[in-house]
C-alpha cells in the first residue's frame, strides 16, 4: 500500500498558485474580452417609498447599454418581477419576506437595489448611477432590537409587531424545575452585529451563447447548484441551459451561501438581453450595505441549579434581529436555540425566540451561524453560577457535561436540518483536562497574584462548545481514472480557500493507491457534478469527503475487477501501489492503472499505442457484448453520501488577557484551543482553520461591530472604521491540542472543522475580562472605551486614577 | 469605488504646475495620494483636475542641519523616517513618523501632503505645530512662508490658497538639553489614533501637542503645572469628542494618561 496520506500534514496543493498570485477569481474571468460592467443604484434611506425613478438623464449617455428599474423586469422575464426566493421556509416563519431584484415601490434598508446600469466599464456605470434621480417618501426607520420590539413603527406594514417568527422548543418543564431549584439566577446578555467580510466580495459574470441557447455564469458563491437553479427559474430557462462555474473564491465565511443575490440574476439577464458578456464586481462599501450581516441578538436567561452548580432548569428567551428580509429563513436563531446547550445536559430546557424585522441589512449565517451567541449565553451562565457558588468555573462545567458513555445523546429538540438534536460522539471531560493543561488553568491563580503584586491585571477565561457539522441533505462525487493513470475528481460543493483540493486528493490517493500529484479535484462546477448542496455548516469534509471516499471505492472495485481479469488473478490478491496494480508478492505480474482504464473502454479506433490494447481485434470475447449489460465503459466511480443527521464536533478555548489599569486596553497573553473534529484528514489544514477562526473571533469579540445610527445609516461601512483585526491584533501564537473522537455516522469518522475557531470567542474573552476586572461582562464586543465606562459604572476607577498620578510621579 | 472623471496633468516644472492649478478652480494637487485617492474612489471628492507634482524631483529633498529639518513636498514618510540626520536634529519628527499609518502607506505618502491635508487626527500637523515649524508655499503671487500657528484654520482646512503648492515643511531643531516624547493609542496598530500626545521639555518649559482630541492640532503650554494635574490642565484647552470608536470620557482619560507618560519621557530625555 502507498504511504497513507489521511491524517498527515500534506502541504496544500493550492498554495503555490495562491501565494504566487495565480489564483483565478471571478473578476479574472473573461478579462480582456468585450465584457460590459454593471453598477447598482442603492437606497440612501433605511425606509422609504420609491415614488419615481428618473432614468431619462442616463439613457442617452455614451457607453451606457441598459438602465433597468423594477418596471422593466417583467418584460425581460416574468418571474423576475416576483420577490426573490425564500430559501428555507419554516412553519413558524409566518411572516417571511424577501426583497425584489430591484425595489418594487419600497426600500427597507440603506443599500437595497433600486436600479441596475450596464455600461462599457465600471467607471461609466458608476457615473450613470450618479445621474439617476429618485423621488422618495421617507418613512420612519426601525433600527435595533429595542425599536423592533417596541413596534412603534413597522418595517413591513403587513407584519404586525415586526415579528417574522416566534418559535419555542422545550425538553421537560424548565420553569417548574427552576422554581424548585435551590438557587436561581437571571442574566441579560447581548451580542452585537458583525459580518463576514471576505477579502473578495460578491461577483458574477455571465455569457449567453445564442448559437446554442446556453448560459454560462461564473459566480463567487458557496453554492453553484443553488445559483444555477435560481437563474433557470428566474430567467425562464431549462436547467440544462444553465451552467454555473465557481472559480477561485476569496473567502465566503457564510455570506456567499445566500443566493440568488439580485445581481446574480440581473447579470445573466443583461447578458441575454444585450448579447454581450456582463460582469458585476461588488465594491467594499456595497459589501457592507448590501450583502448580509449576523450576530445581533438580545438574550434573557433564567436558570435554576443545585449546590454543585448542576443546572436543573434553563429557560432562555431571545430576540433575533434578522434585518429587513428573511431569505435564509430561521437558520441562525434555530442554531442559537439548540447549540446553546453545548456539552451540557440541563435537567430541563425551554427556549423561545422572536425573529424581528429592522430596517437594516438582512441577516444570513456568518461562520459560527448563531452558535457564538448561544455559546456566549451558556458560558456566561456557567461563569455566573460558579461566581455565585464560589466554585471553580471549570468544575461547574464538568458537573454539567454529558458523559462519554451517554452517546448518542438526544437532547429532545429539533436541529436546524429538521432532524433530532442527537450528538453522535464526544469526550468532554477529556477535552477539559487537555485545555486546563494547555492554558495552565490550575497554575493561574498563583500567576494572577504575582501579576497583581506588580499592579498588573490579568484574567483567564474558558468556553466550551459543541457544533453540529456536516448537515445534509447530501453531497456527491465523481472519480474518473483516465488512461494516463491520472485521476479526475469532481464534487459539486464549492471551495473558498479551505484546501479541499488537498484533503479530497488525500482521500482519493489513499483509496486508489496513486500519488497525490496524480489526483486533480474540481469543485463547484455544475458541468462536472450537477447534484450538490453547497459549502456551509462545516460540511465539506464530512459530506463531500465521505462521498469522494465512496466514489473512489467504487472506482477501485472496477479497477480490481478489470485488473484481475487481465492478470488472471484473484481480486483479493491485488494491491495498488503508486498507480500500478499488482499481485501481492508477485510484483512482475502487474498492470498500470492507466492501462486498466484503457481496457475499461472498448474502442473501435486506436489513437495512440496504448489505446490499441482496447480495440476490437485485440480484446473482448466475440460471443459477448463488448460492454456487459450491467457495466459501463470507462473507469469511473460515482456515489453520494447522505447521513441520517449531523455529526457533532466539539472544543474548548481558553484565553489569558491583561487589561491595562489606566487605558483599559485589552492584551492577549495566551490563547489555547482543544479541538475534537473526529479523525483529522490533514492536521495542518485543521489548525489553519482554527488560526483563522480565532483571528476572526478576536475581531468579533474586541473590534468589529456594525455601527448603525438611529436613522439606519451604517456609520462604519469601510475598512477604515470597521475594525477587522490586523495581524498585529491577533495572538502571535495559538496553542492547539487535538482530541479525535470519531463519528460513527460516516465512513471516515470525521466531523466538520470550519467554524470551530470562531464559536467561543465572545464567551471566552468575556470570561477572561470579567476575571481580570472583577465585574461581569454581559455585552460583546467590548472596546477599551466600553471597558473604561464599565469601570466607572462599577466604581473601580477611583483607586486606579490615584495610581495614575502615582505612576506619573514615578516616571517624572 | 471608481472615481468620477477628472483631467490629469503631470507638469515638468513648478511654473507649469502653478499654471495648471490656477487654470482650474476645481483642481487638486496629487503628491503621495494616500488621502486623496481613497476620497476620489469613494466619490467623496470629485476634483475636475489632478495636478500631479511627482514630475518635480526638486521637491523631494530632505535636509537636516543644526537649525532644523526641511522636508520637501515629495519626500515620503518612509524616507524621512529612515533619515539618521533627521532623527539627530529633531527626534520628535522620527518618533511621530513611526506612528503614521502602516509601512506601505509611509512608502508612498508624503509628510508635507499630510501636513497640508490638515487632518487633526494626523501626527505630522500636530508635530509641526508643537515644534513651531512652518510651510513654504508657492503661488501665482510668488512664494511665502506660513508659520504653523497660522496654518490650520478648521477641520481639514488649511490657510493655503487653492492656487498654491506647498514646497516644503520646516521643523526647527531640538534645543540642546531639551527632550521630546510622543505616544498615541489607536484601536488597531497603524490606525488614526483615539488620542495622541507629543511633548517638548526645555528647562522648566513644558509644551504638549494633541491630536484627535481637538478640531485642529492643538498645542498647550503646561509649564509650571503639577505633575498630577498635567492631563487635566491640558483638557481645559481640548475638546475630546464621542464617536463610534471611543467616548469623550475615554479620550479624556487617554489625555491624562498619555500626557503624564509623554511629558515624563521628554523629561527623561532632557535630563
Amino acid at each position: 500500500m502507498t504511504t497513507k496520506l489521511f491524517g498527515t500534514r500534506v502541504q496544500r496543493v493550492e498554495d503555490q498558485r495562491f501565494l504566487r498570485g495565480r489564483g483565478r477569481y471571478v473578476d479574472d474571468v473573461l478579462s480582456g474580452q468585450r465584457v460590459l460592467h454593471a453598477a447598482v443604484l442603492r437606497s440612501p434611506h433605511a425606509h422609504a417609498r420609491v415614488l419615481e425613478v428618473h432614468v431619462e438623464d442616463v439613457l442617452d449617455v455614451d457607453g451606457v447599454h441598459a438602465v433597468w428599474t423594477y418596471e422593466d423586469l417583467a418584460e425581460l422575464s416574468a418571474p423576475m418581477a416576483d420577490p426573490l426566493p425564500l430559501l428555507i421556509p419554516h412553519p413558524t416563519l409566518t411572516h417571511g419576506r424577501t426583497q425584489h431584484a430591484l425595489a418594487d415601490g419600497e426600500v427597507n434598508y440603506v443599500g437595497e437595489a433600486i436600479a441596475f446600469v450596464v455600461a462599457d466599464d465600471r467607471y461609466v456605470a458608476e457615473d450613470a448611477v450618479g445621474r439617476i434621480r429618485v423621488d422618495y417618501e421617507v418613512l420612519p426607520p426601525v433600527v435595533g432590537i429595542a425599536a423592533a420590539r417596541a413596534a412603534t413603527n413597522l418595517v413591513h406594514e403587513d407584519v404586525p409587531g415586526n415579528v417574522g417568527a416566534r418559535m419555542e422548543q422545550s425538553n421537560g418543564d424548565a420553569p417548574a424545575a427552576i422554581a424548585a431549584a435551590p438557587h436561581t439566577l437571571s442574566l441579560d446578555l447581548l451580542v452585537e452585529r458583525s459580518s463576514c467580510q471576505p477579502m473578495e466580495g460578491r461577483g458574477t459574470v455571465a455569457r449567453w451563447d445564442p448559437d446554442i441557447n446556453r448560459m454560462t455564469v461564473w459566480s463567487s458563491t458557496q453554492t453553484s447548484t443553488g445559483v444555477r437553479a435560481a437563474i433557470a427559474v428566474k430567467l425562464g430557462l431549462d436547467l440544462g441551459q444553465v451552467d454555473v462555474v465557481t472559480p477561485d473564491v476569496g473567502g465566503g465565511f457564510g455570506v456567499k451561501i445566500n443566493h440568488p443575490w439580485p445581481e446574480e440574476l440581473l447579470v445573466p439577464l443583461a447578458a441575454r438581453a444585450l448579447g454581450r458578456p456582463v460582469k458585476f464586481i461588488e465594491d467594499r462599501r456595497e459589501h457592507f450595505i448590501s450583502s448580509a450581516h449576523e450576530r445581533g441578538q438580545v438574550h434573557h436567561v433564567e436558570v435554576g441549579y443545585d449546590d454543585d452548580g448542576r443546572v436543573l432548569g434553563l429557560d432562555v428567551q431571545f430576540w433575533h434581529d434578522h434585518g429587513a428580509y428573511t431569505p435564509y429563513g430561521l437558520i441562525v436563531p434555530i442554531i442559537t436555540s439548540t447549540q446553546l446547550l453545548g456539552p451540557y445536559k440541563p435537567g430541563a430546557y425551554r427556549v423561545r425566540f422572536e425573529s424581528l424585522y429592522t430596517n437594516t441589512v438582512m441577516v444570513t449565517p456568518y461562520r459560527g451561524a448563531g452558535r457564538p451567541q448561544g455559546c456566549f449565553v451558556m458560558e456566561r451562565t456557567m461563569d455566573a453560577i460558579a461566581e455565585a457558588l464560589g466554585k471553580d468555573r471549570a468544575e461547574v462545567r464538568a458537573t454539567n457535561f454529558i458523559q462519554p458513555d451517554e452517546f448518542p445523546y438526544d437532547h429532545g429538540l429539533i436541529f436546524q436540518d429538521g432532524r433530532e438534536l442527537e450528538y453522535d460522539s464526544g469526550d468532554y471531560p477529556a477535552s477539559l483536562e487537555k485545555i486546563k493543561a494547555l492554558v495552565g488553568w490550575d497554575e493561574f491563580p498563583a500567576y494572577k497574584a504575582e501579576m497583581a503584586a506588580q499592579g498588573r491585571h490579568v484574567g483567564i477565561g474558558l468556553a466550551c462548545y459543541v457544533e453540529g457539522t456536516g448537515v445534509g441533505p447530501y453531497e456527491g462525487a465523481h472519480v474518473h481514472i483516465e488512461t494516463s493513470g491520472k485521476v479526475k475528481v469532481a464534487t459539486g460543493l464549492t471551495t473558498q480557500g479551505q484546501g479541499h483540493a488537498t484533503v479530497f486528493a488525500q482521500i482519493v490517493a489513499d483509496v486508489l493507491g496513486v500519488p497525490l500529484s496524480d489526483v486533480e479535484v474540481v469543485t463547484g462546477d455544475t458541468r462536472r457534478m450537477p447534484y450538490a448542496v453547497g459549502t456551509f455548516a462545516s460540511r465539506a469534509a464530512v459530506m463531500s469527503g465521505s462521498a469522494i471516499h465512496l466514489a473512489a471505492t467504487r472506482a477501485k472495485e472496477k479497477v480490481l475487477r478489470i485488473a484481475a481479469d487481465a492478470l488472471e488473478a484473484n481480486e483479493d490478491d491485488l494491491e495498488i501501489v503508486d498507480g500500478v496494480v499488482s499481485v501481492r508478492g508477485a510484483p512482475s505480474s502487474s498492470i498500470a492503472l492507466g492501462t486498466v482504464a484503457v481496457l475499461s473502454n472498448p474502442l473501435r479506433y486506436a489513437f495512440d499505442e496504448q489505446s490499441k490494447l482496447a480495440t476490437q481485434f485485440s480484446v473482448g470475447d466475440p460471443g459477448k457484448p463488448p460492454v456487459a449489460e450491467d457495466d459501463e465503459p470507462g473507469l469511473e466511480g460515482k456515489d453520494f453520501y447522505s447521513p441520517e443527521r449531523s455529526t457533532f464536533a466539539s472544543g474548548m478555548h481558553a484565553v489569558i488577557v491583561e487589561t491595562d489599569p489606566l487605558t483599559a486596553e485589552i492584551r492577549i497573553l495566551k490563547y489555547a484551543v482543544v479541538h475534537d473534529c473526529g479523525h483529522l484528514i490533514n492536521p495542518m489544514i485543521v489548525e489553519g482553520q482554527i488560526h483563522g477562526g480565532v483571528a476572526q473571533g478576536v475581531g468579533g469579540a474586541l473590534y468589529e461591530r456594525m455601527a448603525y445610527d438611529e436613522s439606519g445609516q451604517l456609520l462604519n461601512a469601510s475598512f477604515m472604521d470597521f475594525l477587522m483585526p490586523y495581524v498585529t491584533e491577533v495572538p502571535t501564537s495559538i496553542e492547539i491540542d487535538h482530541l479525535e473522537t470519531p463519528s460513527p455516522l460516516n465512513p471516515l469518522g470525521i466531523k466538520g472543522a470550519g467554524e470551530a475557531g470562531v464559536i467561543p470567542s465572545a464567551a471566552v474573552f468575556a470570561s477572561a475580562i470579567s476575571d481580570a476586572e472583577g465585574f461581569p461582562i454581559t455585552s460583546m464586543p467590548i472596546s477599551p472605551s466600553e471597558l473604561y465606562a464599565l469601570r466607572l459604572q462599577n466604581s473601580v476607577v477611583d483607586e486606579r486614577a490615584q495610581r495614575a498620578s502615582r505612576d506619573t510621579k514615578e516616571t517624572s | 469605488m471608481k472615481p468620477a472623471p477628472f483631467d490629469y496633468v503631470r507638469p515638468g516644472s513648478l511654473d507649469d504646475a502653478l499654471a495648471a492649478l490656477a487654470g482650474d478652480p476645481g483642481a487638486k494637487v496629487l503628491a503621495g495620494g494616500q488621502s486623496l485617492v481613497p476620497l476620489l474612489s469613494m466619490r467623496l471628492a470629485a476634483p475636475s483636475r489632478l495636478v500631479d507634482i511627482n514630475g518635480l524631483p526638486e521637491l523631494s529633498g530632505i535636509e537636516a542641519n543644526d537649525d532644523g529639518v526641511r522636508v520637501g513636498a515629495l519626500a515620503r514618510h518612509a524616507d524621512v523616517l529612515a533619515s539618521e540626520d533627521v532623527r539627530r536634529v529633531q527626534p520628535l519628527v522620527s518618533l511621530a513618523l513611526a506612528n503614521v499609518a502602516h509601512a506601505t502607506i509611509r512608502n508612498r505618502g508624503t509628510t508635507v501632503g499630510s501636513i497640508v491635508h490638515a487632518d487633526a487626527a494626523a501626527e505630522m500637523p500636530m508635530v509641526l505645530c508643537l515644534l513651531g515649524g512652518s510651510v513654504d508655499v508657492a503661488g501665482p503671487a510668488g512664494r511665502r512662508t506660513i508659520p504653523a500657528d497660522e496654518l490650520y484654520v478648521g477641520p481639514l482646512e488649511s490657510s493655503l490658497h487653492h492656487d498654491e503648492i506647498a514646497l516644503s515643511a520646516y521643523f526647527p531643531a531640538l534645543n540642546p538639553g531639551a527632550g521630546v516624547g510622543f505616544e498615541e493609542i489607536a484601536r488597531r496598530h497603524g490606525d488614526y489614533a483615539l488620542c495622541g500626545v507629543g511633548a517638548v521639555v526645555t528647562g522648566d518649559t513644558v509644551v504638549a501637542g494633541y491630536l484627535s482630541v481637538c478640531d485642529v492640532p492643538t498645542v498647550v503650554d503646561l509649564s509650571g503645572v503639577a505633575d498630577a494635574d498635567l492631563g487635566d490642565a491640558a483638557l481645559e484647552h481640548l475638546d475630546p469628542g464621542d464617536d463610534i470608536h471611543a467616548s469623550a470620557d475615554y479620550r479624556a482619560q487617554l489625555v491624562r494618561v498619555l500626557t503624564a507618560r509623554v511629558v515624563g519621557a521628554a523629561r527623561k530625555m532632557a535630563a
